[in-house]
């Protein structure tokens, strides 16, 4: 088994009175790409979200047990969310580029962390676009909005400019769940490059993606983490039996 | 039990209702702008006297013979003093709104919400008669007691006016801010942002279109308002030389001659000019909002 990069351990999150997510434990290989899968409302975007603690914006939520990113606790007191962010990069559901130029969109993420020499922005803009696959698409237009791409690219926009902060982890949030098979294709394509680098966790409505893009898949239900395992076999021969009720499609 | 009622005979009566409305809308909309016109072009076509020197001479002496270098009626102080004294609102008031609209949506949306915007929105039903007894009580004797000069000022009028305008542009504002999805926020906070990058680099940028609407408008309410500025500018016909100097709006003067001068006068007749030429600056600015600002809010 190879490095691992995130554990998680005995891990409850409560939205008001809402037990969102029951102790679960978990552990995030590095340089793998990991699904979370489950019907809506298994608590598997809620889980998404505690790892660069995203769920610190909506009010009323408490979150106890511990995440250890390369063996330090997320969550300890003088954790500095805004470095953490910078360490564990997301994408969201729906493509949400900035509404401004494409370099701008890029850029902005280093310009935030301290770059300002042009030479050097040019180079992680292209760098960036290239690793998203799509620097050959909107070479020509890096300087007009990012709304006028389609919505594909913009995703892909959303990821190039995730790149560019140089995270070590990617969490995507049913990255294709707004956008056509091809672009969804061109995106699943891409995890694929990207796993080499970066630690993704993916999470996703569509069980052949999971099967398609992950080495290692995680199944939710109502705020329990079911069954985790290499994907293979977890869509072979799973463990539990509301697993095989899932993934055969008996509910969901 | 309810009586049926002919659906069909329904329709035709809210139709022609609401037809009948908006024929009333357009109809004054024309016939005021055909009013205004005829009194305010005649100044031109019946008394000669050229554009030029009706928007870019500053010699106001529409009383005076002709045998004396009369008359002459010059509106370049009136027009400078409108739009400097707006001019000036507005640079105080925008970078204000900006702020109150962030506190408002950004940075503390209980309090902001609860008393600051209705405290804002308050502001927008004051009198502006209200303003400027204000302005002439508390704001004119303070200016010349603590600043200089007579206290009647372009200083006085662009602070009253620029309290006057706020709600404006701050619930423009607040509105855009508000429209925008959550996901840009939480992209900049994702990409590690501190709260205040993402406002001023992100939340700020994207609601621009709301920012430029707001200021606009705000403006037009600066440009067109009469009284409380009237009250507290001291309406000298000069252009004025420093923010202490009292100065003259194009508004003033149309309120404080218009009952003084025969009907039909060259004076009278000036008066109207002035007035259409408000009447087509609020027509720029409506332009202004509804071309300028949808365009540059799409695509860059």
């Amino acid at each position: 088994m190879a490095q691992v990069k995130i554990s998680v351990s005995n891990l409850n999150l409560h939205y008001g009175d809402f037990h969102a997510l029951k102790n679960v434990n978990l552990e995030v290989e590095e340089n793998q790409v990991t699904a979370l899968i489950g019907p809506s409302g298994c608590g598997k975007s809620t889980f998404l979200r505690t790892l660069n603690r995203m769920n610190d914006l909506i009010e009323g939520v408490k979150v106890d047990g511990e995440i250890l990113l390369d063996g330090q606790n997320i969550y300890r007191q003088e954790e500095d969310v805004v470095s953490l962010r910078k360490r564990i990069g997301m994408v969201f559901q729906r493509p949400n580029p900035f509404p401004m130029s494409v370099y701008d969109n890029i850029a902005y993420g280093p310009r935030i962390h301290g770059t300002k020499n042009k030479r050097k922005l040019d180079e992680i803009v292209e760098k960036s676009l290239r690793a998203a696959v799509l620097w050959d698409e909107v070479q020509d237009r890096l300087y007009k909005s990012a709304l006028g791409l389609s919505g594909g690219q913009q995703q892909r926009v959303c990821i190039a400019r995730l790149l560019a902060v140089e995270p070590e982890v990617l969490l995507m949030d049913e990255p294709t769940s707004a956008l056509d098979p091809l672009a969804t294709m061109k995106i699943e394509e891409l995890i694929q490059v990207l796993k080499k680098d970066y630690t993704i966790i993916i999470v996703t409505h569509n069980m052949q993606q999971a099967a398609r893009v992950s080495g290692v898949t995680a199944f939710f239900l109502n705020g329990d983490l079911i069954e985790y395992g290499v994907t293979e076999s977890i869509f072979t021969k799973p463990t539990d039996k509301r697993t095989e009720d899932y993934i055969t499609g008996r509910f969901g | 039990m309810l009586k049926s009622i002919n659906p069909a005979g329904s329709e035709l009566l809210g139709k022609s209702l609401a037809t009948g409305a908006a024929l009333i809308a357009i109809v004054s909309t024309i016939t005021i702008v055909i009013f205004i016109s005829i009194k305010g072009l005649s100044t031109f076509t019946a008394y000669g006297v050229s554009i030029k020197e009706f928007l870019f001479s500053a010699n106001w002496l529409p009383d005076r013979p002709p045998g004396e270098g009369g008359p002459q009626v010059g509106v370049l102080a009136f027009i400078f003093g409108s739009v400097i004294v707006s001019m000036l609102a507005v640079l105080l008031s925008a970078p204000l709104s900006v702020t109150c609209a962030v506190f408002i949506v950004e940075i503390a949306p209980f309090w902001g919400q609860r008393f600051l915007q209705p405290a804002i929105e308050l502001l927008a039903g004051i009198p502006s008669v209200v303003y400027g007894y204000i302005g002439l009580s508390v704001l004119v004797p303070f200016i010349r007691d603590n600043i200089g000069g007579l206290g009647f000022s372009v200083l006085a009028g662009f602070l009253v006016l620029s309290v006057m305008i706020l709600p404006t542009i701050v619930s423009i504002l607040t509105d855009s801010l508000k429209s925008l999805p959550r996901e840009y926020k939480e992209a900049a906070l994702a990409l590690g942002s501190t709260r205040w990058q993402a406002i001023r680099l992100v939340l700020i940028p994207a609601a621009r279109s709301g920012l430029v609407t707001g200021v606009v408008l705000g403006l037009a309410r600066a440009f067109g308002e009469a009284l409380a500025v009237q009250m507290v500018i001291g309406n000298t016909r000069k252009i004025p030389t420093s923010i202490l100097d009292p100065v003259i709006t194009l508004t003033s003067a149309i309120t404080m001659d218009m009952g003084n001068t025969p009907m039909g006068s060259l004076w009278n007749n000036t008066l109207w000019s002035m007035g259409l030429f408000l009447l087509l600056m609020s027509f720029f600015f409506i332009l202004v909002v509804r071309y300028g600002v949808r365009k540059g809010g799409i695509s860059r």
